[in-house]
This record gives C-alpha cells, sequence and structure tokens, in this order.
C-alpha cells in the first residue's frame, strides 16, 4: 500500500512541471497543454484523498473537474484556430492586440 | 516540456494521461480512471493533436535556457518547494489508522450522482453543451468578407 503522500508529492511534481512549461513556453498550443497537465495534477489529489478516506465525493469532484476541463478544451482550442487564421502566429508574445 | 517539436509535446502529455488513468484504477477509482481513459486520453489529445495540425508552419525553435525560461523554473521551484512542505509537515497525510474499507463500486457513485448531486449535473451538462456550440461556432468561421473590406471596397 503506497501512502498518500506519494501520491501528493507526485503531484506536486505534475503541478510545478505545468507552472515551469506555462512560463516558459512562447507557444499558446503549449501554454494550453501545460495547463491540462496542472488540472490533472490536481485530479490526482482529490482520487488520492477520496481513496484514503473512503469518500465517494472525490470521485464525483473529479468527474466534474473533467467535464470543465473537456469544456474548456473544445473552446480553447477553436480560439486557438481562431487566432492562427487571424494572425497566423501562435506565439503569445505576438498576440498583443489588447495590450493597453 | 522541453521537447522542441510540439507534436512532441502533445505525445509526451498523452503518456503522461495514460500513466495518471494507470495510477486512478491503481487507487480503486475506477470510475476516474476510465473517465480519465475516455476524456483525457480519447478526446483531449486527439483534439490538441488536431489544433497542432490545423495550425501548422509555425515552428518557431525556441530555447529554453533563456532569461525568462530561468525565471520561470525558479518559480516552479518555488511551487514544488511550497507543496512539498505542506505534504510533509500537515498531519492529514500522516493519519491514524483509518479503518480498511472496500472501495466504492460502481453503483453507489451513479446512485450519488442521481440524488445528492443531480443539480449539478444537469447544470454541467448544460454548461458542456453550451461550450460544444460555442467551439463551433468559433471554429467554423464564415465564409463572409469582414467589415472593413465592405467598407474599402464600398469606398472604391
Amino acid at each position: 500500500m503506497v501512502p498518500i503522500s506519494w501520491y501528493l508529492i507526485l503531484s506536486a511534481v505534475l503541478f510545478s512541471i505545468g507552472v515551469a512549461a506555462f512560463f516558459i513556453k512562447r507557444n499558446i498550443i503549449t501554454v494550453f497543454m501545460s495547463i491540462e497537465l496542472m488540472l490533472n495534477a490536481v485530479n490526482l489529489t482529490f482520487v488520492g484523498f477520496a481513496q484514503q478516506w473512503h469518500e465517494v465525493s472525490g470521485q464525483i469532484f473529479v468527474f466534474f473537474v473533467m467535464v470543465v476541463a473537456a469544456a474548456e478544451a473544445a473552446v480553447g482550442l477553436a480560439i486557438i484556430i481562431a487566432v492562427f487564421r487571424a494572425r497566423s502566429t501562435l506565439n503569445v508574445d505576438q498576440i498583443d492586440l489588447m495590450k493597453l | 516540456m522541453t521537447l522542441r517539436r510540439l507534436v512532441h509535446c502533445a505525445l509526451a502529455l498523452t503518456v503522461a494521461f495514460a500513466g495518471l488513468a494507470a495510477l486512478y484504477l491503481n487507487l480503486g477509482a475506477e470510475f476516474a480512471g476510465l473517465a480519465q481513459l475516455l476524456v483525457y486520453v480519447g478526446a483531449i489529445a486527439i483534439l490538441i493533436v488536431f489544433a497542432i495540425l490545423l495550425t501548422r508552419g509555425d515552428d518557431t525553435a525556441e530555447s529554453v535556457f533563456s532569461p525568462s525560461g530561468l525565471a520561470g523554473a525558479i518559480l516552479a521551484a518555488a511551487v514544488f518547494a511550497v507543496l512539498a512542505w505542506a505534504v510533509e509537515t500537515s498531519g492529514i497525510v500522516h493519519p491514524a489508522a483509518i479503518p480498511a474499507a472496500p472501495p466504492e463500486p460502481m453503483r453507489s457513485i451513479g446512485l450519488i450522482l442521481m440524488h445528492r448531486y443531480i443539480l449539478p449535473l444537469e447544470v454541467i451538462a448544460l454548461m458542456l453543451t453550451a461550450a460544444m456550440i460555442g467551439a463551433v461556432i468559433l471554429a467554423l468561421r464564415e465564409k463572409r468578407p469582414q467589415p472593413e473590406q465592405i467598407q474599402r471596397s464600398s469606398a472604391q
């Protein structure tokens, strides 16, 4: 039986990788993928605690997070494609139309 | 994250999703594991790959070891340090012996989802439908000329 702290540490590692990719990479699709990675890290924490306390609510909440992530993925990728059509770039430094 | 090509990043992310699904199944959470497998490995990975293919030709080579990259790495290391410190010092993760109960079967998850969480379920279904319609409207841009083009052509 693996203690839950290992799962929490793995979740922290995944979240940190997501944070690093979010700040380092300049391609908007990579930024998007790092957001998905961070969501998954939080889901791992939920499942770990749900398993420790034998709670069903943890899995229910993971399910809701997944649905929200799916909706976010669909809308986000549609926005990315629309932006690419309009600006023909994916670099977040060059998509600065709303900057003052 | 450090891979150069975007497609390799997406494939690595898919492998990570599959590994997480295996971890959920290992933890006894069949519902979450199978949902992860269906939603992430099945749907979102394909969606990301399609987005990469549709936005081809923008493979800007970027170096990870730039000043801003160093700042991001330091920030991520700080986040990890705080999280690891919180995990190690909290008393929750080293509990007194919790009686081992059998893992919750799928049936109880379905019953609870249909009884106690029926309103959130309906709300999230509505939100997902709205998001899908919005995504289709955003992605399928109509072939009408833009308003400034109309004005320009009428001025000529």
